[in-house]
């Protein structure tokens, strides 16, 4: 598919999403509530079928978080990155999308880790580089160490 | 000092008709033999193990200077060789390593990771600044990542200050 054809395909599933095609892949703009049952679409639709999650990432943009998923499918060969707005920066949450890609869980940790969001639903969501008992979250905008010496 | 006095034995050999005596302190007589045969524990974190691999195998062979086997469990080693960079994270680890070794027991510093935390000295959260801040360092190698013969030399370093500590009184010493 290309990406005329995915931006339709996704208008059906999800009227509300906003698409950018300025970046290698396009990109689609959704609030993270509506996260899990678009993403099971994205998975199941035979037409999608995106079987692959080959990264997913958070970016920190100082008065909400990102979060980031790159999906490819297998079979049709196509890409797409779905970006899904968490405003809540203090407490922040997200469904885990570990029952639709088991790669996900350790993604999901490593986000965990470094950006203090939490996974509803992840089987095992723990500290993954960091020790067990690190204070803050070390990529977050708002970390502040004061062993850490800035140049 | 040149490599054949590195090499000497530490004492005079009295030749008598009935066979030959030999007349040595007994300090000189035990450090010339725990120097050449230190026993470094298997451990290396970054690039800078793999350079002291290099320095472990045939072409360098640090067994030709008394360094011998590498061993995988701290019990039976007296040398840590710390190469690498050190987080915070591995930072327990490596003083429980060094904990169980026995004593006496010395560590080389190996590149500027483990001196300073070279690189990732400034706007970092995660390295440990100089591994000097958990174990005591006998000898420091500078270099990213210092080449084999550095670190050669730095461990005939060691053995110069194994063979001029006197054994039986640091023993006494540590035991205060």
């Amino acid at each position: 598919m290309n990406n005329e054809e995915l931006k339709n395909s996704i208008t059906q599933i999800l009227p509300s999403a906003t698409f950018d095609e300025s970046g290698e892949f396009m990109s689609v703009f959704i609030s993270s509530e509506e996260l899990l049952p678009f993403m099971k679409e994205l998975r199941n639709r035979d037409e999608l079928f995106f079987d692959y999650l080959f990264c997913e990432t958070c970016v920190d943009w100082k008065d909400h978080l990102m979060m980031v998923y790159f999906l490819n499918s297998k079979t049709h060969k196509h890409n797409i990155v779905v970006k899904a707005k968490i405003t809540d920066t203090i407490n922040p949450k997200i469904e885990s999308v570990y029952d639709i890609w088991k790669t996900a869980e350790l993604n999901e940790d490593e986000i965990f880790d470094l950006f203090g969001v939490t996974f509803l639903n992840h089987p095992n969501l723990r500290r993954l580089f960091m020790p067990e008992d690190w204070p803050g979250f070390p990529l977050r905008k708002n970390y502040v160490d004061d062993n850490m010496i800035e140049l | 000092m040149g490599l054949k006095d590195k090499l000497e034995f530490p004492g005079q050999v009295h030749e008598t008709p009935d066979g030959s005596f030999i007349v040595s302190q007994l300090d000189n007589l035990i450090n010339w033999a725990r120097a050449n045969s230190m026993w470094p524990l298997a451990f290396g974190t970054s690039c800078c193990a793999i350079e002291m691999m290099h320095t472990v195998n045939a072409k360098y062979d640090w067994s030709r200077f008394g360094f011998e086997v590498m061993r995988a469990t701290p019990r039976q080693s007296d040398l840590i060789i710390v190469s690498g960079t050190i987080t915070m994270k591995m930072a327990p680890v490596l003083k429980r390593l060094y904990d169980q070794m026995p004593e006496p027991r010395y560590v080389i510093a190996m590149g500027a990771c483990t001196i300073s935390g070279g690189p990732f000295f400034y706007n970092t959260y995660s390295v440990v600044k100089g591994i000097d801040h958990i174990l005591p360092v006998d000898v420091f190698v500078p270099g990213c990542p210092p080449r084999p013969e550095a670190l050669l030399h730095s461990m005939m370093a060691l053995q110069e200050k194994i063979k001029n500590e006197p054994y039986f009184r640091k023993a006494k010493e540590e035991a205060k």
